[in-house]
């Protein structure tokens, strides 16, 4: 772990590696649940790093020190024990094809492999609502971004890219390889709370009705 | 009631406090530039602080009021003229009385860039996240248009205060210096980054309530930090991030959650406010301070 000033009130903490931010992520919302880190206002996971902000100083240093003493590698059980959110998706996206060549299979063994993956929100970002999935274990679905963006993927366009699949919460350029569209809103104003994937959450596809 | 808009001004928005606390969901916090402001304007209405009101950049709305309103101006100082059969022309910093069906103009400020217009009753606009505040790169709200009504809120139960007129301050027209700490990712730049830091950059006019973009010297990388990609990392409003082509923006309210440049520095969030009234082709330097003690801390590195 490596300690970075972000402000006055904040730190970015620099890990080694996405698994060790889930991890850490988790250990810290454990703690935050005992009522241990009293002192965080706000915990931001992203790629490689955690992003911790605090009222004052002071509190950043004392929550600082508490996190430094975390494992992010011990196992929780935090998140196994959350039923994962279900997101139906129709297997008709513009690269399903595209995908299947690049991964020397035929399209029906992506929508398998893409359904029977259990998927965590990694971190959100570029949008809101917008969750960057990672597979529990290897999913067999990595491929490259797009080389060109799209310049308007559709709201509910599931893609993949690298590592990753999401949901385009709404229109927006794009540059992540379309394989379905997703029938539920992941992001809705009028819901309460408006984000249905928040960072540590479990997701599973489903073949949409 | 209703505030009709007869003009919106170069850019006016609905702000309050924002909603800090959901970047994890990929929402920034977004609210008024200059929390405190409104938070003034509000006190002199007789509002909770918390209630939705107006950011004005450069003046120029123009509402009429279909009954009688009160309402105060703070942050850049303007003249607010209330047009109700005579002109009467108010300054900043205290409750303007509006009768029914006046039309009342705020004028570009004399110096700075954006004022806080609040009205008694606050602004009964849609809540998202527990804020009214309009984010412009997240698409919430929308600037106001011409033609758009403004419903008013009901009374509140607090009287207007007896104050005459509350302390105006007037934003500086030279150059600003505002406080940061350096990092997180100052150890990817070369040791002139410090001193263009300290010398400045001059605020560039597509600046907006995303960021504040500064022109002048560039700022170069390291070395072995020449090719490096930096993974989509958090950001906050005040970090000071470097693209490739080296001329930094300053993120403000309605920033990216994330981002892929590295941040040379991060401006304390007390000093912001003075980088809301920062002006195109005005100077900005930026003056490191200590940062937060933490674990393992690089405190002797520079």
């Amino acid at each position: 772990m490596r300690w970075r000033a972000f402000g006055a009130t904040a730190a970015l903490l620099e890990l080694d590696d996405l698994e060790s931010v889930l991890g850490l992520h988790a250990r810290i919302e454990v703690e935050r649940d005992a009522g241990r880190l009293p002192q965080l206002l706000e915990v931001v996971p992203a790629a490689r790093t955690l992003l911790l902000h605090c009222a004052t100083p002071d509190d950043l240093a004392t929550a600082a020190r508490h996190v430094d003493g975390l494992d992010p590698l011990a196992t929780t059980e935090r998140g196994a024990s959350v039923e994962p959110v279900r997101l139906p998706v129709r297997y008709d996206g513009p690269d399903l094809d595209d995908v299947a060549d690049l991964l020397g299979v035929d399209p029906a063994e992506v929508r398998a492999r893409h359904l029977q993956t259990r998927w965590t929100v990694a971190f959100t970002g570029f949008a809101p609502g917008f969750g960057y999935l990672v597979a529990d274990g290897d999913s067999g679905l990595e491929v490259p971004r797009l080389p060109e963006p799209r310049t308007s993927v559709p709201a509910g366009a599931v893609g993949l890219a690298g590592e990753f699949s999401g949901v385009y919460p709404r229109s927006s350029p794009g540059g992540w390889r379309l394989i379905g569209t997703c029938t539920a809103a992941t992001w809705d104003e009028e819901r309460d709370p408006p984000a249905l994937l928040r960072p540590g959450t479990p997701v599973v596809f489903e073949e949409a009705p | 009631m209703r505030l009709r808009v007869l003009e919106s001004g170069p850019l006016t928005t609905v702000q309050d406090q924002g909603r800090p606390g959901h970047a994890a969901l990929g929402v920034a916090a977004s609210g008024a530039l200059d929390p405190a402001a409104l938070r003034l304007a509000n006190r002199i209405v007789g509002n909770p602080e918390s209630a939705a009101g107006l950011e004005l950049t450069l003046g120029g709305l123009v509402v009429q009021c279909d009954g009688p309103c009160v309402l105060a101006v703070t942050g850049a100082p303007v003249v607010v003229r209330v047009d109700a059969g005579a002109l009467r022309a108010h300054g900043s910093g205290s409750a303007v009385p509006v009768p029914r069906g006046a039309i009342v103009g705020i004028a570009p400020p004399v110096a700075g860039l954006r004022s806080w217009l609040a009205v008694r009753g606050g602004l009964d606009v849609p809540v998202l996240l527990g804020s009214a505040s309009t984010d412009l790169l997240a698409g919430f709200g929308s600037p106001l248009a011409v033609g758009d009504a403004l419903v008013v809120g009901p009374e509140p139960s607090a009287p207007v205060p007896a104050l005459d007129q509350a302390p105006v301050s007037v934003p500086a027209t030279g150059a600003l210096e505002v406080r940061v700490v350096l990092g997180p990712h100052d150890d990817w730049f070369t040791a002139d980054a410090l001193d263009a830091l300290a010398s400045g950059w001059t605020v560039d006019e597509r600046s907006n309530r995303v960021g504040l973009r500064l022109r002048g010297e560039h700022v170069t990388r390291r070395a072995e930090a020449a090719g490096r990609e930096l993974p989509s990392a958090p950001m906050v409003p005040g970090a000071l991030q470097v693209p490739p082509e080296g001329r930094p923006v300053v993120f403000l309210a309605d920033h990216p959650v994330t981002g892929g440049y590295p941040v040379l520095a991060c401006v304390l969030a007390a000093d912001l406010p003075l980088l809301a009234q920062a002006v195109p082709g005005q100077t900005v330097r930026f003056r490191p301070v200590t940062g937060p003690p933490l674990p393992g801390a690089r405190a002797a590195a520079r």
